[in-house]
């Protein structure tokens, strides 16, 4: 490939600029796609991931609404039944819960209560997570409530390039898809590849490859394993880490093939352990690789209390040093 | 200051007596449009007159008639175990008759779960309404074709998605024309998204909702808010303390009550309201002032939580009696005509009865399907799973 096609084929970008690219691009390519949210026109957002949208495409398709997520969500419905694509911002994961019914209830349903006839191309997209030093209501990981409510699908980008491919096929599919966007990775670059998204939605991804134990994570939670991976090596451990990226559906094909071959898994998330994402992971694991595992499916999770004051996120949140305790004790079996 | 008030003591008005600016506009004054008086008798109104010529009204009458037919029909087949539940209508017939009597071809209805006068009249099948409360569906319907969106059993939750629709619908006609070139007309008349929700709802955090964004993006919507009097057995001053059309203009929506059980009213108030939300004036509330005669649902016993006396005095409002006593007195409507009308209705009673036997049992295997466009893994495990079971 010659340099000039290298250099048009990837970009150099953090995360929340792939994201604005992906959104524009979802735009460009669709004129009944939508954004649709609060102070998501001349502000660009909370995060500025719409910054430049409404000077781009008009403040028609890129409409600044009242302080209302339901309000958002259930009018985003009706939109959407008359053929339009809405891309809802909600500003902070903690703000999703006015507007919890429309999202479980109407949202997730409509397909359902019509026996396929209604189906709602909505994305509902809102920074989640801890680890920037906010206050209530601005860390909460939140996505166990959607991967409990079938008709949901469930996605968190970890990277630049998933960012901007995934929301591109987020806004493509013809189901209602919750897009969780880890904010304390938002400002964090890579490499985006903008000629191929490299693989679907849905799939998994093993994001470092390792002999021992397999850590299963998504979102922000992502960078944090591919440290302690690293850190284990140094230790002579062998850690493959695999970006889930999906959580609703679960690509369980990639998720055992690597659990398979290590067999023993520990799941990795933010949210509180107590019916989180890794009790999930570890019941489907044990179920399939009940022959196969060395060790008990381990779970690394935030505490089950509410989010803490964000002085104390640090020793709360999952970490480095408490994968690696986890990684030993499952070897220690 | 009225003893009630929480706020602290605003300057200036220290030691005022009577009415002042603090206090709330007069409630006590709650002009109703009506046409047809309880009695059948002709009244004027200001501002509206009946849009429709004496003849006309006949078929309204019928309308009413075999709505109600299909009603009683609907509450009687439950009491004997065909259905699982039933959300009457009886005594709210002139409000569907009057509102749908005046729906244009490109509007769209967005019920509450009471509407099913509106959507008999506008080509729902029976045995697909009867489908959902005998268990066998959700609502299986072609809701963009017929114009008759779904049900939503979560109270209001629907009149946020007729304004999200009518916010499209408009963004359809901007769209329109901007790709139309200068002299050619429109090729359809622009949509109006009509949506039905009761006294209950209007204490619902999305109908505020709803009222808030319509406002704010001049949405193309008319509430139609059917105030029955009760939401199950909560009276609606549990739900406002101030009449429900005044609320609208909270919201910089004109709000305007009329005489639900005045089909002529009913019908040239939501023709008003249509034209305003069709030539870009937005939004309208209109509250539609009538009586629940029955349960809310079959499962519920309105002789707990209300008087005889008040129910009794309803039946003097009929919408019906009042309608044909009308039409008598200017000559449209006489006791051969009410013959036919009585035996149309009764072989309409039949086909209802029929109807409900048509409807079809669902599979369990159809679960499956709905859920997302395609499907999942996990989703063919559990459907093969449960159909083995079912096999077995």
């Amino acid at each position: 490939m010659s340099q000039t096609a290298t250099a048009v084929s990837s970009s150099t970008l953090t995360l929340a600029k792939a994201l604005n690219a992906g959104l524009r691009a979802a735009m460009e390519a669709d004129d009944r796609v939508l954004m649709y949210g609060e102070d998501i026109g001349p502000l660009g957002g909370v995060f500025r991931v719409t910054e430049g949208l409404q000077a781009r495409f008009g403040a028609d398709r890129v409409l600044d609404s009242p302080l209302a997520e339901s309000g958002l969500v259930g009018t985003a419905i009706g939109m959407a039944m008359r053929g339009y694509r809405p891309v809802v911002e909600l500003q902070f994961d903690g703000f999703v819960f006015p507007g919890f019914d429309q999202i479980t209830q109407q949202l997730a349903k409509l397909r359902s209560r019509s026996h396929g006839r209604v189906g709602l191309p909505v994305v509902v997209r809102f920074p989640y997570g801890g680890g920037i030093g906010s206050i209530e209501n601005h860390s909460e990981s939140i996505e166990a409530y959607f991967t409990h409510t079938p008709g949901l699908t469930v996605v968190s980008p970890s990277n630049p390039h998933d960012a901007y491919w995934m929301i591109q096929q987020a806004v493509a599919s013809p189901d209602p898809v919750i897009f969780l966007e880890p904010k304390r990775r938002y400002h964090e670059k890579g490499t985006v590849r903008l000629d191929a998204p490299g693989r679907d939605l849905h799939e998994a991804a093993v994001v470092r490859p390792g002999a021992e134990v397999t850590l299963l994570a998504w979102g922000p939670m992502v960078r944090t394993c591919l440290d302690a991976a690293t850190v284990a090596a140094d230790e002579g451990r062998s850690v493959e880490v695999v970006d889930v990226r999906s959580l609703s559906p679960l690509d369980m094909t990639t998720i055992l093939e690597s659990v398979g071959r290590t067999s023993r898994a520990i799941v990795v998330h933010e949210a509180a352990g107590s019916y989180g994402p890794g009790a999930e992971l570890a019941a489907r694991i044990t179920e399939e690789l009940f022959y196969v595992i060395e060790s008990p499916v381990l779970r690394v999770t935030g505490y089950d209390t509410p989010y803490p004051p964000s002085r104390l996120e640090a020793e709360w949140l999952p970490g480095v040093d408490r994968i690696l305790a986890a990684v030993d004790r499952s070897l220690g079996y | 200051m009225t003893s009630s008030m929480s706020m602290g003591q605003p300057v200036g008005a220290s030691g005022t007596a009577g009415r002042g600016r603090f206090e709330a506009p007069a409630a006590s004054v709650t002009p109703m449009v009506q046409l047809v008086d309880p009695s059948g008798v002709r009244v004027d109104d200001p501002d509206f007159a009946p849009i429709a010529p004496p003849d006309q009204t006949a078929a309204l009458l019928r309308d009413m008639a075999l709505i109600r037919r299909f009603d009683t029909e609907a509450t009687a087949l439950q009491r004997k175990g065909q259905l699982g539940l039933w959300a009457p209508l009886l005594g709210q017939e002139a409000i569907q008759v009057g509102v749908h009597s005046v729906l244009g071809g490109t509007d769209h209805v967005f019920p509450s779960h009471r509407e099913h006068g509106v959507g008999m009249l506008m080509g729902l099948p029976i045995e697909r309404m009867f489908g959902i409360f005998k268990g066998c569906e959700m609502g299986d319907w072609d809701a963009e074709a017929l114009r008759f969106h779904h049900y939503s059993m979560v109270i209001g939750a629907h009149t946020l998605h007729a304004v999200g629709y009518a916010m499209g619908m408009a963004a359809d006609a901007r769209r329109e024309d901007a790709r139309r070139t200068d002299g050619q007309r429109p090729s359809s008349e622009p949509g109006v998204s009509v949506v039905f929700h009761g006294d209950g709802a209007i204490s619902e955090g999305d109908v505020n909702e709803a009222y808030i964004f319509a406002a704010a993006y001049q949405a193309p919507t008319v509430f139609i808010c059917v105030n029955n009097q009760w939401a199950i057995s909560e009276p609606v001053e549990r739900q406002s303390r101030v009449p429900l059309y005044q609320r609208a203009w909270g919201f910089g929506i004109p709000g305007i009550r009329v005489d639900g059980n005045d089909v002529l009213a009913v019908q040239a108030v939501t023709s008003w309201a249509l034209d305003r939300a069709r030539t870009g004036q937005g939004p309208t509330l209109i509250e539609a002032f009538t009586y629940r005669m029955g349960a809310h649902t079959t499962s519920d016993d309105p002789t707990k939580y209300r008087s005889a006396d008040e129910s009794e005095g309803w039946q003097h409002r009929d919408p019906i009696a009042r309608t044909s006593a009308w039409l008598r007195s200017v000559g449209e409507w006489d006791d051969a005509q009410q013959a036919q009308l009585d035996q149309d209705t009764e072989a309409f009673g039949a086909e209802v009865r029929a109807a409900v036997d048509r409807v079809p049992d669902p599979s369990l295997g159809q679960v499956f399907d709905r859920v997302y466009a395609g499907t999942t893994d996990l989703l063919e495990r559990e459907r093969a799973e449960a159909l083995g079971r079912v096999a077995r």
